[in-house]
């Protein structure tokens, strides 16, 4: 798993890939915080395209970076969920709390296959 | 607990479901009507789906939501319950096994398995063609939130929804349990109709551990489902979140104390509630209007929750039942949680340690005796007392009834009758016999085996029945039963019997035996235990290829027990399995040979008497002795062991001592040293009249059968812990095991049953050719 600050199309983004779960989180929450707050423009982007599985946690971080921003006074958006990100947030109806589009341009939006594995 | 340790709890529970799974399929098939058999079915399916549903195994949880729709509506008496329906679920149970096997072994579900789900899915679905009622689908409500609104104005005109309330503690996620796992299970027996995610508790970031878990749901839920079994959907969590379930049609009041008790901020509270289309803004006005007047009167919160049932005018009655339903559950899990597993090494280790203490008890009862102190005597014998009743107890521990593995003969034979064409059923009796754990475990492959032998060649062909005047369908019996200090198993079957002139001929065909002999009958039956010995005239996948009947006497013999066969010819025939009741330790009559001592298990004992001088002239020489007019054939234990003659008889009196536990003739039971105290009595004139010391015969008894066995001395009961001979000793007839005496001296166990075959086989041979007789 490795996470890339990149930025595509001049935004600055952060890019959360692989698992997103409670087996990441901890390492994953400075990124994300140091991500919103250090931010240079106004908009910031986290990229969920690469997203295989996510959980509770990662929600959680979720919600924690959109209060971030709030209180930063900036603009998050999640772009580009992938499709176990989409699967629980219309799990859980959140789509609209983070402003995610129901379907994403990368493909399949219907709730991903988990792996049992 | 982890995952791992709770998926090994989830594949042994769902073994025993699909077990108890079976075994009411099988019942159903004889009693179509039970409701009872198909409610069983039907909960060890959505059991083990829902458990499934919780670890993320989505081929469980897919094949198993298939076959439980099926299951649903045969429950409701849309389908029919047929032997068709029988069958696919017994196949759907095997699967299933296979499925909750391959999780055993990692959880890799490769394609052979899938096809084999899909496979039995479409037949299922065949089978139910109505299809999948369309509110029960596993499937998620498209992620458009227009859709999941539409069913919400649906639900204003039926039912109604649950209302579920959920705070998982901080600690879930480190449990390794994910929240957002029990919503997906809810969505396989439901449709989460509304859900507001709450993240109202995520503290500031600083205090923010990513690996605690803030969040919280409030969920309006539709499904068929009762309350038990939304319950059951967070049983792994209960004790580790804040679960509120409200049944729908709930009164306002019951809004009340829920909104009072969660939050603090109770507007709040309720506008969630309104957004989960729980309550309507009216209900909430209502229900906050009324708290606010009762509370401005003055009145406690209490009596507001009474004037609004009585608004609602709910029926006590609902919630009587409610209440009763709820207490039977908690009865049922109380009586779930006195019981524990027991990893099966901890119990064999406790049963070790049991047995040396049982050794260490003999030697200090023995310096006790030997010390003379009345107070230590004492303390020696209630310590002894203790010991044997832990020794019962402990060897209780591992008792097993057998009727569990008599039931998995039902599918046996079931299965074994269509495949050979013959209708057979089984009669099982005495299914709560007990026995030990480890003899169950290997007892039930030679049973198994036995029982295909009799379908197979036992039970002869509907139309051969016909014939011979017996009913159609033949009748398999498995009859369980305790005596003396064994466990007795049957096999019987009402079939053809055993065919005598044909297995003898088969014999001298492969010169088991030799031509001019006439061997018994016994000996002839016997021999279908010989290595490779089959008289079948058809081979086939089942038995008949000669492999197995010598397999399972060597299995029971392993077990120090034994096989005989009961057959008349046109009757049918019983195969008797006779087993130690226990395999560590036993009660023992030590009785000593010249300068050793042998163990006799006291409940092969019956009694015991004197051989006089006159009994042996008597017998001239032929091993016989005249018991109460009774024949009865001994042995010699000093001859068979060729043990040296004690000392001369004149020196020995004195010389007790020698004997290690000589000296303990004084304590001996009072009920088995009878013989041995007239003895002393008579001592002096005794040795007058016979100079010769007299012997004593322990007459032993084993399957019918009884013996003499000659020794020098009783020396009264012993508790034995059976220690297995080495392999250098195996195969050495007469002895199975050792033990070891309180004086640190070893004691062998004398293989009764292998006795007492030996004198009665020698009997038999005698009478053919005298010239064999043993020396």
């Amino acid at each position: 798993m490795e996470n890339r600050i990149t930025s595509p199309g001049g935004t600055p983004a952060f890019a959360v890939e692989g698992e997103f779960t409670i087996f990441s989180a901890a390492a994953l929450k400075p990124e994300i915080v140091a991500a919103v707050r250090n931010a240079a423009g106004q908009a910031v982007e986290i990229d969920l395209a690469q997203v295989s599985e996510i959980d509770s946690a990662g929600l959680q971080l979720m919600a924690l970076a959109k209060r971030e921003a709030a209180a930063a006074g900036r603009d998050l958006s999640f772009v580009r969920p992938s499709a176990a990100v989409l699967d629980v947030l219309a799990l859980c109806d959140l789509a609209s709390f983070f402003d995610v589009p129901a379907s994403s341009d990368n493909g399949d939006p219907r709730p991903a296959q988990r792996d049992p594995s | 607990m982890n995952l791992d340790e709770a998926l090994k709890t989830f594949v042994i529970e769902s073994r025993e479901l699909l077990e108890g799974m079976e075994d009411a399929l099988l019942r159903i098939e004889q009693s179509p009507g039970d409701a009872d058999l198909i409610n069983a079915v039907f909960r060890a399916a959505h059991t083990i789906k829902g458990s499934a549903g919780l670890f993320g195994l989505d081929p469980v949880v897919e094949f198993t939501h298939n076959a439980e729709n099926v299951l649903a509506r045969a429950r409701a008496g849309e389908l029919p319950i047929n032997a068709e329906f029988v069958a696919l679920f017994l196949e759907v149970c095997d699967h299933m096994r296979t499925l909750v096997d391959r999780v055993a072994n990692g959880g890799d579900f490769d394609v052979e398995v899938s096809d084999r789900s899909h496979e039995l899915v479409v037949r299922l679905q065949a089978f139910s063609p109505a299809g999948i009622p369309a509110e029960q689908k596993p499937m998620l409500p498209s992620s458009s939130p227009d859709v999941v609104a539409e069913t919400a104005d649906e639900a204003s005109t039926e039912t109604g929804d649950w209302h579920i309330s959920l705070r998982f503690g901080r600690s879930v996620l480190k449990n390794g349990m994910d929240p957002l796992a029990f919503l997906r299970y809810l969505t396989t027996f439901g449709t989460i109709v509304r859900i507001v995610t709450l993240f109202d508790d995520l503290p500031e970031t600083d205090a923010f551990d990513a690996e605690e878990c803030y969040l919280g749901f409030e969920i309006s839920y539709r499904t068929d489902a009762d309350k038990a079994a939304i319950e059951g959907a967070f049983e792994f969590v209960r004790d580790d979140a804040q679960i509120r379930i409200l049944p729908p049609h709930s009164k306002i009041s019951e809004y009340v104390d829920f909104i009072q008790s969660m939050s603090p901020d109770e507007i709040k509270l309720g506008e969630i509630l309104i957004r989960c289309g729980t309550l309507t803004q009216n209900e909430l006005d209502t229900a906050l209007r009324t708290q606010a007047e009762e509370e401005a009167a003055g009145e406690a919160h209490h009596p507001i929750g009474e004037v609004l049932v009585a608004q609602r005018t709910v029926s006590p009655a609902v919630v009587d039942a409610a209440l009763q339903k709820q207490k039977a559950l908690k009865e049922n899990r109380g009586g779930d949680s006195s019981m524990i597993r027991v990893n099966a090494d901890k119990l064999d280790e406790h049963i070790n340690l049991i047995g040396e203490l049982i050794i260490a008890s003999a030697g200090i009862d023995l310096s006790a005796i030997k010390s003379g102190i009345p107070e230590l005597l004492e303390a020696a014998s209630v310590m002894k007392r203790l010991v044997e009743n832990v020794r019962d107890s402990a060897l209780q521990l591992r008792m097993v009834q057998i009727g569990a593995t008599f039931n998995k003969f039902q599918r046996v034979v079931r299965d074994v009758s269509k495949e050979i064409g013959k209708e057979i059923r089984l009669e099982i009796s005495g299914a709560e016999t007990e026995l030990d754990k480890t003899v169950i475990e290997k007892i039930s492959d030679p049973l198994t085996h036995l029982v295909r032998n009799s379908m197979d060649h036992g039970i002869e062909s509907a139309d051969v029945r016909l014939a011979r005047g017996k009913p159609a369908y033949g009748t398999l019996r498995l009859n369980a039963y305790h005596d003396s200090g064994s466990i007795v198993i049957e096999v019987s079957d009402d079939g053809g019997g055993l065919n005598r002139e044909r297995i003898l001929a088969k014999a001298i065909e492969r010169g088991l035996v030799k031509p001019d002999e006439l061997p018994s009958d016994d000996d002839v039956y016997n021999l279908i235990f010989e290595p490779g010995f089959s008289t079948a005239e058809q081979i086939n996948n089942l038995s008949g290829r000669g492999v197995g009947m010598d397999v399972v006497r060597r299995n029971i013999k392993d077990l120090r027990g034994s096989i005989d066969i009961e057959t008349t010819a046109g009757q049918g025939s019983t195969m008797r399995i006779r087993l130690p009741l226990t395999l560590a330790i036993i009660d023992g009559f030590l009785v000593g040979v010249g300068n050793s001592s042998f163990i006799v298990p006291l409940e092969m004992v019956v009694e015991c008497v004197e051989l006089t001088q006159e009994e042996v002239d008597a017998s001239h020489g032929r091993q016989h002795l005249n018991l109460r007019g009774e024949v009865l054939p001994f042995i010699r234990l000093k001859e068979l062991f060729d043990l040296p003659d004690v000392p001369p008889p004149a020196e020995n009196e004195d010389d007790d001592d020698d004997f290690g536990l000589g000296n303990a003739d004084g304590t001996r039971d009072e009920g088995t040293s009878t013989a041995n105290a007239r003895y002393e009595v008579d001592e002096e004139l005794a040795f007058l009249l016979q100079p010769v010391k007299r012997e004593n015969v322990v007459v032993v008894t084993y399957a019918g059968k009884r013996a003499g066995l000659v020794v020098d001395e009783l020396l009264g009961e012993h508790q034995t812990v059976i220690r297995p001979l080495g392999a250098v000793f195996n195969g050495m007839e007469g002895i199975s095991g050792f033990t070891i005496l309180g004086t640190g001296r070893v004691a062998l166990i004398l293989d009764v049953p292998g006795l007492v075959r030996r004198v009665a086989s020698d009997d038999v041979r005698k009478n053919r050719a005298p010239s064999t007789h043993r020396g």
